[in-house]
């Protein structure tokens, strides 16, 4: 199973990579992260890991995972690169067209992110669950002085709201 | 003989592995391989680890909408893809294409051969205008221009007459703007998308300039995403027109609306009354094309020239609102206005078929009536998608939906209302009975074969694809 999961993850991130160098209308959003620099080469990961920054993701069960990124990352590749298995997240692949990579922050962390673009916003108001302090997670770009953040995935539709929904 | 069959017998236990002490594996078939039908099987493959899942689609390519529905100036949208194209290749999953169900094999014999199936075919038709003249030449359906320009093999031979000035789009939700989008669009972007040839080509000769969106309601009403309302603001070489009237007392009602609706309203009002700056009139004065919204209007009839073969307008019902919100109702005043057009296409909504008599659907919702994905008095039967909802929602919402059918299957399994202890044949009996009515399937490495193909064509032509428009192409390139 262990070797599964690594080989998918190594087809995941090759093929993310991929459609990221071949999409060159991705960059629409000044807070979008510069990805085209990161490696995955161990060698260039050692050399850079006491620059990393901590980051604490909830999941829809309310667990907590203490993981670690490289600073521009965006909170996307930093669930992708630790196989975080967050079912149905980042369906678009961090190209801004749907709004399951969103995330619930503090207040206090929310503040210190990157401004909002309209963009983001647009596809905001179609998550579930959206609250004042919500953003998505593929323009969220990792620096040093998030450290230590706490990031929540908010539940899925539930049960009963999805009834109601569906008999609307 | 068939080789995609053999394939799943190897990987399902059925053969090759004499001394497996485990357990028989729970097969579930999902029909339908667009969004609904991936997601349900994304999730059984991923909550247990007992569960084999067979896809049966009707088409030799997989993905649905994602491929015929989804604008081709929206390929972020299609990355989904990707993650389809892991579950298909996942060692317990398996893709039939090219198999009908309700035709070349029955709901009640996929039953017979799995412990439960999910219905997730979605909704293939359109709901009609009702309206007299509906019939004429020039008067489409969203479904089947948007499967037109998206090469639907069933809607090949639509060649839409583009030779007009006004088009009038009926409905305003998100498929209305896909289209609203595709005939003012500039070519030099769509040609470098995976719209098909026949379209591009049919596009370059079109004479449409203008565009009508038209809604029964009003401006805090409209159905569409404010993602697809921001494209057509900002599309290249195109201007707003807007009637300021359809605006009045409009900002009034946005004090106490939902965030989403409100930015919508907002940016609305912003497009219809706002004085643009500088720079933005000098883009709308540089335009050639334009596309505005028209509020409180119910089309009546469509209407033909003097020879009357070809439709020269449309006639349409005012309409005032009664109560406020996403609840106020449209209510006719008696007052009729008429607008001159040469194409009029009805976007008023996708909407589901029975797929077979046996199957409860409820007519009026046009759904199959369901609690949470289990279909009512249909032990082993679910459904997910639009299917299950009726035909609203973004991709995500689909997600979510598909998920919650997938955690309904895996709850019956758990608690044995589902019943595993009788082991079933799966795809091994329905590839018989295929094979003995004369149906080859396509598997999903025959599907990758036309991947191949039509990714070859699309580089030739400075695109991401070049779709094969016929089945009978995709079947030979599959088979060669």
């Amino acid at each position: 199973m262990a070797l599964v999961s690594a080989v998918r993850r190594i087809a995941q991130v090759r093929l993310r990579d991929l459609c990221r160098r071949s999409t060159v209308a991705v960059a629409v959003s000044p807070g979008a992260c510069v990805t085209g620099l990161r490696s995955f080469t161990a060698g260039t990961q050692s050399l850079r890991s006491d620059n990393k920054v901590t980051v604490n993701f909830i999941n829809r069960d309310g667990e907590k995972i203490t993981v670690k990124g490289s600073p521009g990352d965006s909170l996307l590749d930093v669930i992708v690169n630790e196989d975080l298995d967050f079912d149905g997240f980042g369906a678009c692949e961090g190209t801004l067209a749907c709004s399951t990579c969103h995330l619930i922050f503090d207040e206090d962390v929310f503040k210190k992110l990157e401004p909002v673009t309209d963009e983001e916003l647009d596809m905001l108001d179609l998550a579930y669950g959206l609250t004042e302090t919500s953003r998505l997670g593929c323009q969220i770009c990792l620096t040093k002085s998030l450290e230590g953040m706490v990031a929540r995935v908010p539940e899925s539709v539930s049960d009963i709201r999805q009834s109601n929904d569906g008999t609307a | 003989s068939n080789v995609a069959c053999i394939r799943s017998l190897y990987s399902a236990g059925v053969i090759g592995r004499g001394a497996s002490s485990s357990p028989s594996p729970s097969k579930i078939c999902v029909i339908g391989s667009g969004p609904a039908g991936f997601y349900t099987a994304q999730h059984l493959l991923k909550a247990r680890q007992d569960i084999v899942v067979d896809i049966y689609e009707r088409l030799p390519v997989p993905f649905g909408l994602v491929r015929f529905g989804v604008a081709p100036d929206h390929p972020e949208v299609k990355n989904v893809i990707n993650t389809f194209t892991q579950t298909a290749n996942h060692p317990r999953c398996h893709f039939y294409g090219n198999v009908n169900v309700g035709k070349d094999v029955s709901v009640s014999e996929l039953q017979q051969a799995y412990h439960g199936v999910v219905l997730s075919y979605g909704a293939e038709a359109n709901r009609s205008m009702g309206v007299q003249g509906e019939d004429l030449a020039g008067v489409y359906s969203a479904k089947d221009f948007v499967g037109w320009y998206n090469g639907l093999p069933s809607c090949r031979e639509l060649t839409p007459d583009l030779s007009c000035d006004t088009a009038v789009i009926l409905g305003q939700g998100n498929v209305a703007l896909d289209v609203a989008r595709v005939l003012l669009a500039p070519l030099s972007i769509l040609k470098k998308t995976d719209i098909t040839q026949p379209a591009v080509e049919a596009l370059v000769h079109s004479q449409v300039r203008r565009v009508l969106i038209i809604g029964r309601r009003g401006p805090t009403q409209i159905a569409c995403t404010i993602k697809e309302l921001r494209e057509m603001v900002n599309l290249p070489g195109t201007r707003p027109e807007m009637k300021a009237a359809d605006f009045a007392e409009v900002s009034e009602a946005l004090k106490d609306v939902p965030r989403p609706r409100k930015r919508l309203t907002e940016l609305l009002l912003k497009t219809a009354l706002e004085v643009p700056g500088e720079k933005e009139q000098e883009r709308r004065n540089k335009a050639t094309r334009t596309w505005g919204f028209r509020f409180y209007r119910s089309p009546i009839e469509v209407f033909a020239d003097a020879e009357g073969k070809k439709i020269s307008g449309i006639r349409l019902a005012v309409n005032k609102l009664e109560g406020s919100g996403e609840g106020a109702q449209a209510v006719l005043t008696g007052e009729v206005e008429e607008v001159s057009c040469g194409l009029v296409i009805s976007s008023i909504g996708y909407k589901s078929l029975p797929i077979d008599p046996s199957v409860p659907f409820d007519p009026c919702k046009a759904i199959v009536p369901n609690t949470l994905g289990r279909v009512q008095q249909a032990k082993g039967l679910y459904c997910s998608g639009w299917l299950k909802t009726g035909p609203t929602g973004v991709i995500a919402t689909t997600m979510n939906n598909s998920f919650d059918t997938a955690r309904s299957v895996v709850e019956d399994l758990n608690s044995g209302t589902l019943d595993v202890s009788t082991e079933k044949p799966g795809s091994q009996s329905i590839c018989a009975l295929l094979e003995q009515r004369r149906v080859k399937p396509v598997s999903f490495s025959d599907w990758e074969k036309i991947n191949t193909e039509e990714t070859r064509r699309g580089e030739a032509v400075g695109k991401p694809r070049e779709k094969l428009l016929s089945v009978e192409e995709m079947l030979r390139v599959a088979r060669a």
